[in-house]
């Protein structure tokens, strides 16, 4: 079991009644609410977290980035990568990730990977995303071609580390007429690839295909079963058996000494006014192109205010009840998150521990009390469950560096 | 004008199939329509019906006409519909276009100066508004977008009803795909085409609304600017859409500009 801590990084010091007042949260509310005093202050007290959730023996710090909003404070997660690469000795950097699309020039993703890499002594875990609509917005990037651009940025970045330069690279999103390099990975073939997702089954297929390792973000356990069902059914095709390895969950889990207090900062989870990601018209969250065609119908029913919203819109009281915000002390959270190992087996689990305006005070002793307590108790689970990380399982980097494929296609026909 | 009788076809031409609305008998008019798209019908389309031979075809992505996934940009449109001409025989008509329709129009004169008689460019997109922004679909809901092409909102009730249906939310959303593949930057304008524009020798009849808040007024001075022979008329109580919310207006601007024969 790989066992990670995970902030939004909140730009917790905005004016909330501004936010309100303007009607959004996202993309739109300008930016003269952003106060750099108060986020100098902010970004030292996550590498505080961070270097305390180290010390606490977490295994990995799982880290995002999202653009134009108080609910992220990353524009650019290879920046907190770097500084933990070179502040931390043994927790593995998780990038959770890098929005490939809105990369102009993805060599210089990979040469920033490569060098988080080389500093950190092989301690990268590179993940990618497609980023959200907002953030195609947020960067000029046509939010139409996302997904091409996302897997041919792949392609690019896969073939810059393993694939001895100079070499000429002609795709339809991207051209590079010298891809060269002077930075590659310490980790060979390349740092492990993991790719967390939400809703669009279309990435938990290619995932399953690549062989890369499908992160849940906070779904229900219901939500989280489908997904390992439709993976596994994608592995079956390839040849491989998906198992713990491939599976990864991020949930929300506030831990502190106190139960009473610890529902209370979880109620900060909800701090974007109820939405994930802040309030935010629905074309920016899902600009034309960027969703499954196949959504689309339902799409604009929600997006003109006919119909509510196809990720639905739950309570923070039901949350709760559906396990997809846990609360508590390390004994109370621990019991919930065996009912989560149980039902949907991962090998990578992420807790998001703070969120809003929990204090730093809280915020450390939460990192505290998973580090210390509730993850040894998880580990022992885990290991009673048989949930082994793709680190434990030796599990292939990807698809083409497996040696075991038997495609069930190719078996049927035998 | 209800006795209007329209034909619908599909053509192919330069590779894909493209839907063709067409009526009235006389001297060719392509009327080029907006990118939320065009309904079936509209009382401008049959206003000049009554006196030309008016043909609506229907962009490639857009409304009737599939997607071809290679297209990357506005010019690409602009030669399909040449080529669209060359498959009807057609040489010499009148173009008329409706915003971003007017920009695709602006293309195909640029195109070919000598093929053209007349060139009708209604709230045209196309040219970078040397004041003010073409209001950004991206960031704009699908009926506040369409909304905002009128000057008064009745008028958008009568073309649309005031509560637009899931199937016409739908077309919009597909419409605006295809808008993001090939106009998405620099958005809706193209660097090139107003140095492109002083070889057409066609006249030309630039048309704003009054109450233009989709195409900035600044944009007509440019192109009335940038073709050699060009006018400009300034339709009262219009917004973008001159031609779904004053088509009376628009269509005897445009009457007595062709010429009745």
């Amino acid at each position: 079991m790989h066992l990670m801590y995970f902030t939004e990084q909140p730009m917790s010091a905005y004016p909330e009644q501004a936010g309100r007042d303007f009607g959004a949260t996202a993309l739109m509310l300008s930016n003269k609410h952003f106060d750099p005093v108060e986020g100098s202050r902010l970004y030292n007290n996550y590498i505080e977290q961070y270097m305390l959730a180290e010390e606490v023996g977490v295994d990995g710090i799982m880290l995002n980035e999202h653009h134009n909003a108080p609910f992220c404070m990353q524009a650019k997660a290879n920046i907190f990568a770097a500084v933990l690469a070179g502040m931390t000795k043994k927790v593995k950097i998780v990038m959770l990730g890098n929005p490939l699309p809105l990369a102009e020039n993805p060599i210089r993703l990979a040469e920033e990977l490569a060098m988080i890499d080389m500093i950190s002594k092989g301690r990268l875990v590179s993940g990618f995303v497609r980023g959200g609509g907002q953030e195609q917005l947020a960067t000029g990037v046509n939010p139409a071609f996302n997904r091409e651009r996302f897997e041919e940025a792949h392609e690019l970045i896969v073939k810059a580390w393993t694939q001895e330069g100079p070499f000429r690279f002609e795709g339809t999103h991207y051209q590079h007429r010298v891809v060269n390099p002077w930075a590659v990975p310490l980790q060979k073939p390349y740092p492990r690839v993991w790719i967390p997702g939400v809703i669009s089954k279309e990435t938990i297929i290619w995932a399953a295909q690549q062989r890369y390792p499908y992160i849940a973000l906070n779904t229900s356990i219901e939500q989280t079963k489908k997904i390992w069902e439709l993976y596994d059914s994608v592995a079956a095709d390839v040849g491989y058996v998906g198992g713990p390895e491939n599976r990864g969950y991020l949930i929300q889990v506030h831990v502190s000494d106190n139960e009473e207090k610890a529902i209370e900062n979880a109620r900060q989870f909800r701090w974007m006014q109820g939405e994930f990601t802040g309030l935010a018209h629905p074309v920016w969250s899902t600009p034309s192109g960027y969703g499954s065609p196949s959504a689309r119908r339902t799409f604009v029913e929600f997006a003109s205010g006919r119909a509510s919203n196809p990720r639905g819109e739950t309570s923070f009281e039901q949350q709760m009840a559906d396990l997809r915000i846990i609360a508590g002390t390390p004994k109370t959270v621990v019991a919930k998150l065996k009912r989560i190992l149980e039902e949907t087996r991962p090998g990578i689990l992420a807790l998001w521990g703070n969120d809003g305006r929990v204090s730093q005070a809280d915020s450390l002793t939460c990192i505290k009390l998973i580090g210390q307590e509730v993850f040894p108790a998880i580990r022992e689970i885990a290991k009673s469950l048989d949930l082994k990380s793709p680190f434990e399982a030796n599990a292939p980097v990807g698809i083409k560096y497996s040696t075991d494929l038997k495609p069930r296609k190719a078996a049927a026909a035998e | 004008m209800a006795g209007v009788n329209w034909t619908d076809s599909t053509i192919e031409a330069g590779g894909a199939k493209l839907h063709l609305q067409r009526a009235g008998k006389g001297r060719p008019v392509v009327v080029l329509h907006h990118e939320t798209g065009t309904l079936d019908r509209l009382p401008f389309y049959d206003a000049l019906a009554a006196h030309y031979d008016v043909l609506v075809p229907h962009h490639p992505g857009y409304s009737r006409s599939e997607r071809p996934t290679w297209m990357r940009s506005v010019r690409d449109i602009a030669v399909m519909h040449r080529g669209l001409l060359s498959e009807l025989k057609l040489k010499n008509v009148a173009l008329l276009g409706l915003g971003f329709g007017g920009w695709i129009a602006a293309e195909m004169a640029s195109m070919a100066p000598d093929d053209l008689s007349h060139l009708v460019l209604v709230g045209a997109m196309g040219i970078k508004p040397p004041e003010g922004d073409i209001l950004d679909l991206a960031i704009t809901g699908y009926v506040d977008y369409a909304r905002a092409g009128f000057h008064d909102q009745k008028a958008f009730d009568r073309v649309y009803g005031a509560e637009p249906s899931i199937d016409q939310l739908e077309m919009w959303d597909i419409c605006r795909e295809m808008s993001f593949r090939i106009a998405w930057k620099p958005y809706m304008y193209s660097q090139t085409l107003p140095h492109l524009l002083g070889a057409v020798r066609a006249p030309a009849l630039v048309v704003w609304g009054d109450d233009d808040k989709v195409v900035p007024q600044s944009v007509a001075k440019r192109y009335v600017e940038a073709l050699p022979n060009a006018r400009l008329e300034i339709v009262k109580a219009a917004g973008h859409c001159v031609d779904m919310e004053q088509p009376e207006a628009l269509a005897k601007l445009v009457t007595n500009f062709i010429g009745r024969e």
